[in-house]
């Protein structure tokens, strides 16, 4: 079955999409069969949310609204899990936060 | 190289550090060329798994941010879309180190471009990525620094900082660098004393040197005196340390129980990441030079920075100084270039003479003030008139925000007291709403001995009665008048100053975050 599927999400991580993120974003990514693609504005240009290299250089920083699309099988799950990932401000909260 | 020659940069993680000088930037090995293009693909393929299994092995023991920082490069490294375009080049012909090479510097130079620290400092750990497969292209055998060593060159990679054994001492001089890269991150983390921004230096380095990373200097070729005074300091400093880590988490009272204020002063937002704000009272000085790096910041990007700033401070508040370009501070198509730049066309006079670029500016701070506790000050104010025209330009920018119906409030706006007009003659400036005493451009004006040149730093010290004196003028006017007065320069969080500054009067210090556990426990030394 051939689906798409499409979502936006407040970035409210400290620092953006930054390394740590990003890891944690593509590894998810990479769970699903479906091509999943991000971008920082409604029209695009559209990044491979699979490829760190491609997330990364997207230079999403923190306010940023992140547009998730995806086509194929598990398109929905793929998108709803990625936007929850970045809803949960990928699962760090507090514990990024160094002491002096 | 004859004589001690010193140099000064900017402290990353303090501590002090003696040994032979390691550098970094020794040419890499020479590639062989393969016969073919396949044989220069699968060279390249064998580099990259080679130096995955590098840093594969190096994450067994790595904890915390290392590992985090270890786990991204593998990522990068296995990602197809990083070493594509070096592939494609090998495929038309090119050697694989060049083609490797080529494509990891475009892969850089996006990083190096972007206009948020936080990705630029990435340019470092990819910089790291290329130099890894480089190495394991050429077979180059692992050069290590002898323990102890001091590492300098113009930047360190992660793998590099991870490899070395600092159980032995040692430390890190770099003539670029960033105190928000990895490396300093983890510099601070395990306690190894490194300095950035040293600059580059025409004389060929080598041999043993002092690096003393509590102030941000390094000496090479050092005298017998200037060791034997660098050994003082650096056994006073590991106690200093020992006992200091004891008064971070408390608030800083003197020894007869006076109540001292004690707050950071910060160059770039991100370094709020790695201070409990519990342990300080707020920010007493966030520079906003580091906007101004390469290019004019914009509005949005100079909010998104103040207000950062202002919702990690909380209640507590947060001083940030209107931009302080010009003098050892050149930003190109903002500053002049002059003859005689500390007594130029720098601080508020700048900001005036570019009303257009000031503007910006104003608002974005006017815009962050609705998200903490902001105030606002001028950098080299000399007559009041300044402090009033920059006063009137709030106030005009203040009523255009209301009439477009955008959130902002007027913070409090200070001056900054280090032109000695203003130390001097404090009573012409009752219209400001707090001081802040610059201590170091108080002291190189007072002492007529700029404070970038080494020959004249015996004259540079904030502790000679002159500048004491003005000190404690200002602070005295400053409690008759009710005007709050803080001190932000170096000598705030330098220990040996401290007790000179709390007899002249200050009860409110502002010092590197670096520096804090150290000056709360020199202030608890002093009786006052």
């Amino acid at each position: 079955m051939s689906a798409s599927a499409e979502a936006s999400v407040l970035i409210t991580h400290e620092v953006g999409l930054h390394a740590r993120p990003s890891v944690k974003f593509t590894k998810l990514a990479k769970t699903f069969a479906a091509d999943v693609e991000i971008a920082l504005a409604a029209n695009g240009p559209w990044f491979d949310a699979k490829s760190i290299v491609k997330v990364m250089a997207a230079k999403a920083p923190k306010g940023t609204v992140l547009h998730i699309r995806a086509s194929g099988d598990g398109a929905n799950d793929a998108v709803d899990a990625l936007a929850e990932l970045v809803r949960r401000d990928f699962d760090e909260g507090a514990d990024h936060v160094r002491t002096a | 190289m004859s004589g001690p020659h010193r140099l000064q940069g900017i402290s990353a993680s303090a501590g002090y550090a003696e040994g032979p000088l390691f550098d970094l930037d020794r040419t890499a090995a020479h590639y062989t060329a393969r016969a073919t293009a396949a044989d220069e693909k699968a060279a390249l393929e064998a580099a990259i798994d080679a130096a995955t299994a590098r840093l594969a092995a190096l994450i067994e023991t790595a904890d915390g941010a290392a590992a985090d920082i270890l786990e991204f490069q593998i990522a990068m490294l296995g990602d197809d879309a990083l070493g594509r375009p070096a592939f494609a080049a090998i495929h038309a012909g090119q050697p694989a180190d060049r083609a490797w090479r080529q494509a990891l510097d475009a892969e850089i130079a996006g990083y190096d471009a972007s206009d948020q620290d936080y990705f630029r400092a990435r340019a470092a750990d990819i910089r790291d990525i290329r130099d890894q497969v480089l190495q394991a292209l050429t077979e180059d055998g692992d050069v290590l620094a002898p323990a102890g060593a001091i590492l300098y060159g113009d930047d360190i990679a992660p793998t590099r900082f991870l490899e070395t054994d600092w159980s032995r001492g040692g430390g890190i001089a770099l003539k670029a660098g960033s105190t928000a890269s990895h490396v300093a991150m983890l510099a601070r983390s395990r306690g190894v004393p490194m300095v950035v921004g040293l600059g580059a230096s025409a004389a060929k380095l080598a041999g043993t040197a002092l690096l003393d990373a509590e102030h941000g200097g390094i000496v090479l070729s050092p005298s017998r005196a200037e060791i034997d005074a660098f050994r003082q300091s650096s056994s006073s400093f590991a106690a200093r340390r020992d006992l200091a880590g004891t008064f971070l988490a408390r608030p800083a009272m003197t020894r007869t129980g006076t109540a001292v204020r004690v707050q950071v002063n910060i160059a770039d937002p991100s370094d709020v990441d790695g201070i409990d704000i519990a342990t300080c009272d707020g920010v007493g000085l966030m520079r906003t030079e580091f906007l101004f790096g390469r290019t004019l910041p914009d509005e949005e990007t100079q909010y998104r920075a103040y207000r950062k700033v202002l919702e990690w401070a909380g209640e507590k508040p947060v001083t940030i100084r209107t931009v302080d370009a010009g003098g050892d501070k050149p930003v190109p198509g903002f500053t002049v270039e002059e003859g005689n730049p500390f007594l130029g066309l720098r601080g508020i006079r700048l900001s005036l003479a570019r009303p257009q670029v000031f503007r910006v500016q104003i608002r974005a701070l006017l815009r962050a003030a609705v998200h903490g506790s902001l105030k606002v000050m001028f950098p080299m104010i000399a007559i009041v008139e300044e402090y009033r025209q920059a006063a009137a330009m709030f106030a005009e920018e203040q009523a255009t925000l209301a009439a477009r119906g955008i959130a902002h409030e007027m913070p409090p706006l200070g001056i900054m007291v280090e032109v000695p007009s203003v130390a001097i003659v404090p009573e012409a400036f009752t219209e400001a709403a707090f001081f802040s005493i610059g201590s170091n451009d108080l002291t190189q004006y007072v002492m007529a001995a700029a404070r970038d040149n080494a020959a004249v730093a015996h004259l540079n010290s904030v502790r000679h009665p002159a500048v004491l004196r003005l000190v404690a003028a200002v602070a005295a006017f400053g409690q008759r008048q009710g005007i709050p007065v803080s001190l932000c320069g170096d000598a705030g969080g330098d220990p040996a100053s401290i007790p000179s500054l709390l007899e002249a009067g200050l009860r409110d210090l502002s010092v590197a975050p670096a520096q804090l556990a150290m000056a709360k426990a020199a202030i608890a030394d002093v009786s006052v």
